[in-house]
């Protein structure tokens, strides 16, 4: 693999808290690695920042390996950036070549406000989770765990919807803000095993109207959730949400 | 004097008995008692959800933006537990005997056998909470095998098994914070513990987008912070992990113990530039097929395709037969550094070796192939269905490989070097996982208890979970039992507003500094100094320079750190700052009990003390023991030590040949 620094134009979205208004700011970084990732770029940028006596820019990351769900960057109109199947702190700087003008915005929807610059407040997803998302056992009278087989195939969909990492990605991708594939994951995860079944059509009206509540949009099937879904989640999720919460519908679950 | 509180009795009777004997609390007087929970990862969230599940009032404090986000998330390769589904031998003494033996014979047995008695139940209970664990066609829990051990006993969820068993715990934790069993505090750092006659009794938090700081009563604390691997800059651990919680529990009284303890991972991707801010892990269940090695000759600048079978040294394997290349991670890693000393290093900076899955693309293509009835397959169908089940059980690990090198594993053997990745040590804690400081617990990789002088894989979720669903359920109430007729202390108590200034004066020093060097190149520069010579190898020079150079580094960094920005609001810098000042300190402390262990043990390397073939070699007559260090004012500590008793397993010489 070839390397190579390059010089690069930035335009930023810069707010200083949720009740002021933000604008964009242009910076210029020099010999930027492409080796780096696309966070170690900003951390360049904001050392630059410290050094000329300005804040540095506030944006939300910690593993920094593309699991935690913490980095969310709007890069050039996508969420995350250019790569598919990839988080912004997985983004390296060889997508990018010298000269390019990047731009960068927090997440954008109603659900989630602008903390500072490009952090984003998410709680409303853990408000999402409160609403239903788990199966209430507690600790302690678990049976042994393989009294219970699970088919293979199964229990691998389940998996493959519960890598959601929560990251929101979907919902600043999708012009309506709809959350309905953070939403149908973990549905999609819950219902496809045997655990899940004695709280499944609670779960799902809860959730859905923990959503609504939140104030996320409708679902109108664009998929531009999928297709920006740093973990490739399915938007066969969605499909498997609706008809869960038309038979609950149909058998008379309402949300409490 | 310490007083370990281990229960009399027979060891694999110990816990039960503990469990018949100690004291409960009513359900009535549970919903008046107040528990301070600090971090929301493995041992955090569980602990908080099963405390609330039993009718606590619990407070969980988390500085990401959501508990799920806490490091557990990103542990990859497993979970141990004793439950012999695979009938190769496997017990509840065999996981704690392997325990022992890899952690080098420095952990309590009592701590080790209980944590192997509920290994079982762990997985049981993720189970049944739904965390999707991997599976055989016929449905049943599938395992692989770790290193240090010969049984397969590790459960897991491809390469996320960390971001499953965390989700299920956070799961179980919002449905206690939906009941209202417990508040959750989101982007809240905790800055000091309260002490109110002797006992810990609450917290100073920062809330951290506003800058404000709030007082928290609890009638214990809980300190679930995890590791302080940090503190080497560069480590597999996230940006935020810290050890700020611990240590100023530590100012206020708590034991540090072993803090020397660190755990370098032999698997982790090479260091590619100077602008490096975090180190990534490739999963150590890699070494279940993959085949490590380096060239026979020094030097060697031929790429991996062009260098032949025989003129490759699988060194693990012509070292250690009978684990191969499943030895333990200080082991494994050790091994890589001699070879890359001895210049037989491979890439571009010569620190790095390769992890090769050319041998199980072969073995597993032909075996999928004779399923299907193909024994006669080409070279090219072997390939291909080798490929798809290598892909299948590592292929999230092949990703993160190829996104952050540029590199295809599928096609070139991996590079991988040793990297900072846990920490053995931490606060020292009872059996009752109590600190020195009565009513301040500490919980999971934030204290020392298991693991020894070096950590099994696939053991720290076990051990996470451990504290939080099965033991401290049962030792908190031992406590807060003789507690029930405490009401809760008004947070304008004195000692609260004492503490509260304590921290409000540290942080306006911090920002009156307003010096010339970014917190970032300060934390960077001890980490060099802890790599360089508190890393891999450590020597008594070593050593005392880096106490020398870290008390010069603390200087100019209370004298010349630069952080822009207010206290008031968000201010990211400042808490950088509040953390890598404490690093700096614990750092000191580190290479002070490096310094004093002249023995070589588990992930402590002293150079002065190997075996003739190069292995760790302890000194059981001289440090058989745990060091506990007090703090006693600025650079000056006292040492406690807590003699370790084998009563069971007798210490040998360690051996995986």
């Amino acid at each position: 693999m070839e390397h190579y620094n390059m010089n690069l134009t930035l335009k930023v979205w810069r707010q200083q808290n949720a009740q002021v208004q933000g604008s964009f700011e242009t910076y210029q970084v020099k010999d930027i690695s492409s080796e780096m990732s696309f966070l170690e770029m900003f951390d360049v940028l904001n050392e630059q920042l410290i050094h000329e006596g300005k804040e540095p820019i506030t944006f939300d990351h910690d593993c920094r390996e593309g699991i935690c769900g913490a980095c969310s960057m709007h890069i050039n109109g996508k969420a995350h950036g250019p790569w598919s199947g990839t988080t912004t702190c997985q983004l390296h700087m060889r997508a990018f070549k010298d000269g390019d003008t990047i731009v960068v915005e927090p997440w954008r929807a109603g659900a989630f406000p602008v903390i500072k610059d490009l952090m984003v407040d998410r709680t409303a997803f853990d408000r999402i989770i409160q609403a239903g998302g788990y199966i209430s056992v507690n600790t302690g009278n678990a049976q042994d765990a393989n009294n219970l087989p699970i088919a293979k195939d199964k229990a691998d969909e389940s998996f493959a919807a519960a890598t959601c990492i929560g990251c929101g990605a979907c919902v600043a991708s999708c012009k309506n803000s709809s959350a309905m594939l953070f939403l149908s994951a973990k549905v999609a995860h819950l219902a496809l095993l045997p655990q899940g079944e004695a709280e499944r059509k609670t779960r799902v009206v809860n959730m859905v109207d923990q959503m609504d509540k939140e104030g996320f949009g409708s679902c109108t099937n664009t998929g531009a959730c999928e297709a920006e879904c740093p973990k490739e989640i399915s938007i066969m999720n969605i499909r498997r949400l609706n008809s869960e919460y038309i038979k609950a519908g149909l058998s008379g679950s309402v949300a409490k | 004097m310490l007083n370990s509180k281990i229960p009399a009795g027979e060891l694999s009777q110990k816990w039960s008995s503990y469990k018949n004997s100690c004291k409960i609390v009513n359900p009535a007087n549970k919903r008046s008692l107040e528990v301070i929970v600090i971090g929301t990862g493995l041992a955090g969230a569980s602990a908080a959800a099963s405390l609330g599940e039993l009718g606590y009032k619990v407070k969980a404090f988390c500085f990401q933006d959501s508990p799920r986000r806490a490091h557990s998330i990103a542990a990859q390769g497993g979970i141990n537990a004793a439950k012999n589904y695979q009938n190769d031998g496997d017990s509840v003494y065999r996981l704690f005997y392997d325990t022992i033996k890899g952690g080098d014979y420095r952990a309590r047995e009592s701590n080790v056998h209980r944590l192997a008695e509920v290994s079982a139940n762990i997985i049981d209970q993720c189970v049944a909470q739904g965390v999707p664990f991997a599976r055989e066609y016929g449905g049943m829990l599938s395992n692989r095998s770790f290193g240090g051990t010969q049984v397969q006993r590790t459960f897991y969820a491809a390469g996320q098994t960390g971001q499953q068993l965390l989700i299920g715990a956070y799961q179980a934790l919002e449905r206690q914070v939906a009941l209202g069993n417990v508040t959750m505090y989101n982007r809240h750092e905790m800055l000091d513990i309260v002490m109110v006659d002797g006992k810990a009794r609450g917290i100073i938090a920062r809330n951290m987008i506003t800058g404000k700081l709030e007082r928290h009563f609890g009638h214990a604390v809980l300190l679930c912070s995890g590791g302080y691997g940090n503190v080497f800059y560069l480590s597999t651990n996230a940006m935020g992990s810290n050890v700020t919680a611990t240590w100023k529990a530590h100012l206020k009284g708590a034991y540090f113990a072993n803090p020397c303890y660190t755990q370098i991972h032999p698997t982790c991707i090479p260091v590619s530039g100077d602008h490096q801010s975090k180190l990534t892990l490739m999963s150590e269940s890699l070494r279940n097929d993959g085949r490590i090695w380096v060239p026979k000759k020094q030097n060697d600048t031929r790429k991996a395709s062009e260098i032949p079978e025989e003129e490759r040294d699988y060194y693990l394997e012509r070292r250690y037969p009978a684990f191969g290349n499943l030895v333990p991670r200080d082991v494994a890693s050790r091994a890589a550094k001699e070879r890359c000393d001895a210049g037989y290093g491979v890439g571009t900076s010569k620190q790095a070796v390769y992890l090769d899955f050319a041998a199980a693309v072969i073995r597993y293509g032909t075996i999928e192939c004779g399923k299907v009835g193909n024994h006669n397959p080409t070279p090219e169908e072997v390939r291909t269905h080798g490929l798809a089940v290598v892909k299948e059980k590592y292929g999230n690990l092949f990703d993160m490989y190829a996104k952050i090198t540029g590199e295809d594993p599928y096609e070139v053997p991996m590079r991988i070097y040793p990297a900072v990745h846990y920490t053995m040590g931490g606060l020292w804690v009872d059996y009752e996982l109590m600190t020195s400081v009565p009513g301040l617990y500490c919980l999971g990789e934030a204290n020392f208890s298991d693991h020894g002088a070096n950590r099994l894989g696939a053991s720290a979720l076990m051990q996470g979970l451990a504290d939080g669903y099965f033991v401290i359920p049962y030792t908190l109430g031992n406590y807060l039992a003789d507690d029930i007729r405490t009401k809760a202390i008004p947070t304008d108590h004195p000692e609260f507003v004492k503490a509260e200034k304590e921290v409000a004066d540290r942080i306006n020093k911090l920002m009156s500094i307003k010096g010339t060097q970014s917190v970032e190149s300060l934390h960077k520069r001890l980490g060099k100094i802890m790599w360089d010579k508190c890393g891999m190898g450590r020597t008594k020079e070593g050593l005392t320079e880096a106490i020398a150079e870290i008390q010069a580094l603390k200087k100019e960094f209370w004298s010349d750190v630069k952080i822009p920005g207010t206290v008031e609001g968000m201010n990211t810098e400042l808490d950088k700052a509040n953390r890598v000042a404490d690093f700096i300190e614990l750092g000191e402390l580190m290479c002070k009990d490096a310094l004093n262990r002249a023995e070589s043990c588990g992930g402590h390397f002293r150079e002065e003390s190997q075996t003739e073939d190069g292995e760790a070699k302890r000194d059981d007559e001289n440090f058989m023991y745990v060091a506990a260090w007090q703090y006693n004012g600025d650079s000056d500590w006292i040492l406690h030590k807590e003699d370790l008793n084998y009563e069971v397993v007798h210490p040998s010489q360690r051996s995986y040949k």
